[in-house]
Parts: C-alpha cells; sequence; structure tokens
C-alpha cells in the first residue's frame, strides 16, 4: 500500500537493509491506523502489531549492539506492558490505535537555561540517529533483545543546557483519557512518571527512542518517542514521553509511589535483589522455554556499575 | 425448559455430558495451541511467552470452575431444580484438574523440574505459598470424592472433610491478587463472586427436616 506525504526523514526503501518481517492482514489495518491513515475512531480501532508500512527510519550503526538472538517484530510488538490502554500484555497491540501520535511535541524545562519544545519529527531530522540493540529486562522476569532506533538523551539535554543545580530528571507520559481507554482504572497514578539522576540520564546507553527495527514506533511500544535504559527494570523506559524536567531533587515515580519497598528510583536489573513476591534469578527470554539466568545490570555492567560505586544496592533498589 | 420432557436420571446425563464437553474445552484448547506450538506453528495463538500465558489460564479457568462448583447449592436452592447437584462432584474435579495442570505447568517450566527450587519459592513466596496451600486443601477433597470414599467416612465426616472448601478458595483468590501488579480490578470481582456465593448460602429455608432429607448418600452422585 502506498503512503503518499512522507516525512521528509524518510528512508527510501531501496535504501533500506533487508529484513523479514511477518505480516498479517490485522498488522496491515494496524499500521495504517498507527499512520494516520485510517480514522482510529472506534473503542476497538485494531491496532495491532505494526505494519512494514510504518515510515522507515535513516540511521548510524552503532557499536551498542548485543550478540543475541534478537526477538520478532511480532513479538516486541504484541506483548507490551502499558496500562493506559489495558493490563493483558496483548492489550496495547489492541487499544493503543487511539494513540495520536503525530502531530507530537515533547517540553523540556525545569532547571535548564534555554528551555524547549520539541516537536518529534523535528527531533528525527536533526538528532544524531542510530541502530541499537539492547537487551530489554522486565520486572515480571520477562526479558527481549530489541533492535532500537534512537538518540543519546545526553545530545538532547545538551541542546537546553541543565544548569548546574540540576541533578535529577523527570519524565512524563500522555495521560488523555480520550486517547487512553485504561486510564480509566488507577492502576498506578496517572500520568505515568518515571525519573533517572543526570549522569544516569547523560550516560551514552541512555537512549531518547524513537524507532524499532528501522521504522518508526507502533502505538504499542511507545510512540512516538520513548526512553530506554537497558540496565534498568522495563518499567523505567517510560512510554509517549511528552514532558522532560531537569530538577535538583528526586522526582517521583510511578511504580515507586505505589509500592516502594517492591520498586524503587534506581529500579537497576539485580539478581541478588529479588523483587519482595518475586525471585529476580532467572528470566524468561521471550522465545525460549526455559529461563536463564538473570545478569547484574542486565549484562550492562562494565558500562554502569561505576555509577553506582559506593552504594549498597540492597538498599537503593 | 426441554428438561421437563426428560426424566430425572436423564435429564442428570444430559447435564453431565454437556458439562464434561464444556469444562473441557479450555483444556483441549490449550492441548491443540501447544501440539501446534511443538511443530513450529507460528499461528499457536499463545503469544510472546506461551509458558506464561498457559499458566494463567490454567490458573484462572480453576479459579471459575471453583466457582461455578460453588454456584451449584444456591443455584439449587434458588431454583428448586435439585439435578445440578448431580455435577457438582465432576465440577470439583475439574477443578482440581486445572490447578494440578497449573501446578505442574510452574514446576517444570519455570522451576525446570527443581524440587529445590519449589521448596524455596514455597517458603519465600507469599503467593506460592497460598496457592500450594489451596492446592493442598483441594487434594483429600478430589481423593475423597467418590461414592466408595463417602460410604467408608460416612456422610457427616465427608461433609466436615469438604468444608475445606470454604478455606482453600479464599487461599486461591489471595495468590491471584499477589501476583499481579498495581490496583487491578480481576482479583476483586472474583472475590466478589465468591462473597456473594457464600451470602447466598445464608438464605434461608433449610428446616432440619429438609437437612435430613438432603444428607448425603453414597449413590447420589453417581
Amino acid at each position: 500500500m502506498l503512503i503518499k506525504n512522507l516525512p521528509e526523514w524518510h528512508l527510501p526503501e531501496r535504501e533500506a537493509t533487508s529484513e523479514s518481517l511477518f505480516v498479517s492482514r490485522r498488522q496491515w489495518l494496524a499500521g495504517a491506523v498507527a499512520a494516520g491513515l485510517v480514522p482510529a475512531a472506534m473503542p476497538f480501532a485494531p491496532a495491532l502489531a505494526a505494519t512494514p508500512d510504518l515510515p522507515r527510519l535513516k540511521a548510524a550503526k552503532s557499536r551498542y549492539v548485543v550478540k543475541e538472538d534478537v526477538t520478532s517484530y511480532e513479538d516486541i510488538t504484541s506483548y507490551n506492558n502499558f496500562y493506559e490502554f489495558g493490563t493483558d500484555k496483548g492489550d496495547p497491540a489492541r487499544y493503543a490505535g487511539s494513540l495520536k501520535a503525530r502531530p507530537w511535541t515533547i517540553t523540556v524545562e525545569g532547571l535548564v537555561n534555554k528551555p524547549k519544545r520539541f516537536d518529534v519529527d523535528a527531533l528525527i531530522r536533526t538528532m544524531p540517529l542510530e541502530e541499537r540493540t539492547y537487551r530489554f529486562r522486565c520486572v515480571e522476569a520477562w526479558s527481549m533483545v530489541v533492535p532500537w532506533v534512537g538518540f543519546p538523551l545526553s545530545a538532547l539535554l545538551k541542546e537546553v543546557e541543565p544548569t548546574a543545580n540540576a541533578k535529577y530528571v523527570q519524565f512524563v507520559t500522555l495521560a488523555d483519557p480520550k486517547q487512553m481507554p485504561g486510564l480509566r482504572y488507577q492502576v498506578v497514578n496517572w500520568p505515568y512518571v518515571e525519573g533517572l539522576r543526570l549522569d544516569e540520564a547523560m550516560h551514552p546507553l541512555t537512549l531518547m527512542t524513537v524507532g524499532l527495527y528501522g521504522r518508526i514506533l507502533p502505538n504499542q511500544n511507545g510512540a512516538p518517542i520513548r526512553l530506554i535504559v537497558p540496565w534498568k527494570y522495563g518499567f523505567k523506559n517510560i512510554k509517549s514521553i511528552v514532558a522532560i524536567r531537569l530538577t535538583d531533587r528526586q522526582p517521583k515515580t510511578a511504580w515507586n509511589e505505589l509500592q516502594p519497598s517492591e520498586y524503587g528510583f534506581y529500579s537497576n536489573v539485580n539478581p541478588d535483589v529479588d523483587h519482595p513476591r518475586w525471585s529476580q534469578k532467572k528470566e524468561r527470554r521471550i522465545g525460549e522455554f526455559l529461563r536463564r539466568p538473570t545478569l547484574p545490570f542486565n549484562g550492562y555492567a562494565d558500562q554502569v556499575a561505576g555509577l553506582y560505586k559506593g552504594m549498597d544496592l540492597r538498599k537503593y533498589i | 425448559m426441554l428438561t421437563r420432557k426428560l426424566s430425572p436420571s436423564q435429564q442428570l446425563r444430559l447435564l453431565k455430558v454437556v458439562t464434561f464437553i464444556g469444562l473441557s474445552i479450555p483444556l483441549a484448547v490449550l492441548l491443540v495451541q501447544w501440539a501446534l506450538l511443538l511443530t513450529g506453528s507460528s499461528k499457536a495463538g499463545l503469544g510472546a511467552n506461551p509458558v506464561d500465558a498457559t499458566i494463567r489460564q490454567t490458573g484462572i479457568w480453576s479459579l471459575r470452575i471453583l466457582l461455578l462448583t460453588l454456584a451449584i447449592t444456591p443455584f439449587v436452592k434458588i431454583t428448586g431444580w435439585k439435578i445440578p447437584i448431580g455435577i457438582r462432584r465432576m465440577c470439583g474435579l475439574f477443578t482440581f484438574t486445572y490447578a494440578l495442570v497449573h501446578l505442574l505447568m510452574y514446576f517444570g517450566l519455570d522451576l525446570d523440574l527443581s524440587l529445590s527450587d519449589l521448596w524455596t519459592e514455597i517458603l519465600k513466596r507469599w503467593y506460592i505459598t497460598l496457592g500450594m496451600a489451596s492446592l493442598t486443601l483441594m487434594t483429600p477433597l478430589a481423593i475423597t470424592s467418590t461414592s466408595g470414599w463417602i460410604k467408608r467416612l460416612g456422610s457427616k465426616v465427608w461433609k466436615r472433610i469438604h468444608k475445606a472448601v470454604y478455606i482453600l478458595t479464599p487461599l486461591a483468590l489471595a495468590h491471584f491478587t499477589l501476583i499481579l501488579k498495581g490496583h487491578q480490578i480481576e482479583p476483586w470481582i472474583y472475590s466478589s463472586i465468591f462473597a456473594l456465593l457464600m451470602l447466598a448460602r445464608l438464605i434461608p429455608g433449610r428446616s432440619p427436616a429438609k437437612k435430613k432429607a438432603e444428607r448425603v448418600a453414597p449413590g447420589q452422585f453417581a
């Protein structure tokens, strides 16, 4: 199917690397909805796994690629925790068609010299996009390997110039009841908020993510822009970001606010610290039957352990 | 109702067949899905995490059938139609079967058949402790469900043993509540149903004479 009016950063098919994607009829329709070509007026807009017809992104290859089997596009886009669209793993794929991912702006404000409202397509055009394949580990003890496309958060923060007082970064997700049917249930307090320490935010691994498998993010994966911090549990990888704020105080985060004994501010992946209700020693890699051992910092210990030198990670969960 | 044309034993037989088929369907569907999965089909329908999906499905169906089992007595009381008492054992055994498959899937594919892991999890994780307690309480009920056992134990002792259902159900509900993240409504829906079914048992209208007439007889559940 032909998509007219492509954004100017669109990568033509002939320049794209080949890939094998699983396509089905419902995915086709879902992609059409996600691209705004079919109205998503119905509450049950079939916004299932996005299609290869989502616009491609021009991105450089990066060295941040784990040498493990990549999870399939279908699994990544059909097994999601995005409670704004329902608490079942299949709900975001089913119902996120109502999310209007364009036009979209992110406000970056707070303790910065140059607060600014960024248009997400402008960011895609001007920021240094890279393809990065990261491990992703949910606190529920399942994991994936995902080929993201994004730019370092540090590049965005450098543009707004955090002041000397800025110590933390807070992120806020969209919370529009008209677009998000799950908001009527207070599973956590809405809007969903997350936060990082400034040095975590400036770390080279921290990615403002706009794409998946070389194309823009499907709605259920947090379109149009989300955070990826691969050494932390999945819930810290906040989706569909509308605001970023630099603060001097540790910001509240959604799951920590709900249950501080179970979800800490840092939430670094740590097999030695169990969730109070279940073990974190092992995880189920999606696509595998038997569980595998969980790695400290989700396998990124070499790159990030230094951020936490001297911190008792049993206390700072 | 069609059943008025049938004799009581015919009604019971029909109800048994329908119930057996109906309650088998979720398990049959899972078996087919696993057959598809293991033969490499991409359309098995279990999603990205089939082990987790199966554990959840068997768990939720066990809970649903448990509540169905508990609904039979109030249903009989309210409608006056006694025949469904004859499927109560079948419903209880299906509850147990789904719960057993639920445990075996967890033990086999989550814990990789490690008995020491299972013991650690039972001791450390509240939701496992409660789940295992519920299933453990259910086991003597499953074993003594036969007419032979009713005869052997006598109706009074048998009934006392089977009152354990009123303990194992809240345990199962707590198990379900504890495995979810955040404030989720599903366990509360099932808990409300359980509460209603318990309240329904307080409906007056059971004189001692009636109770005597309804006392469990060995052949009643055949």
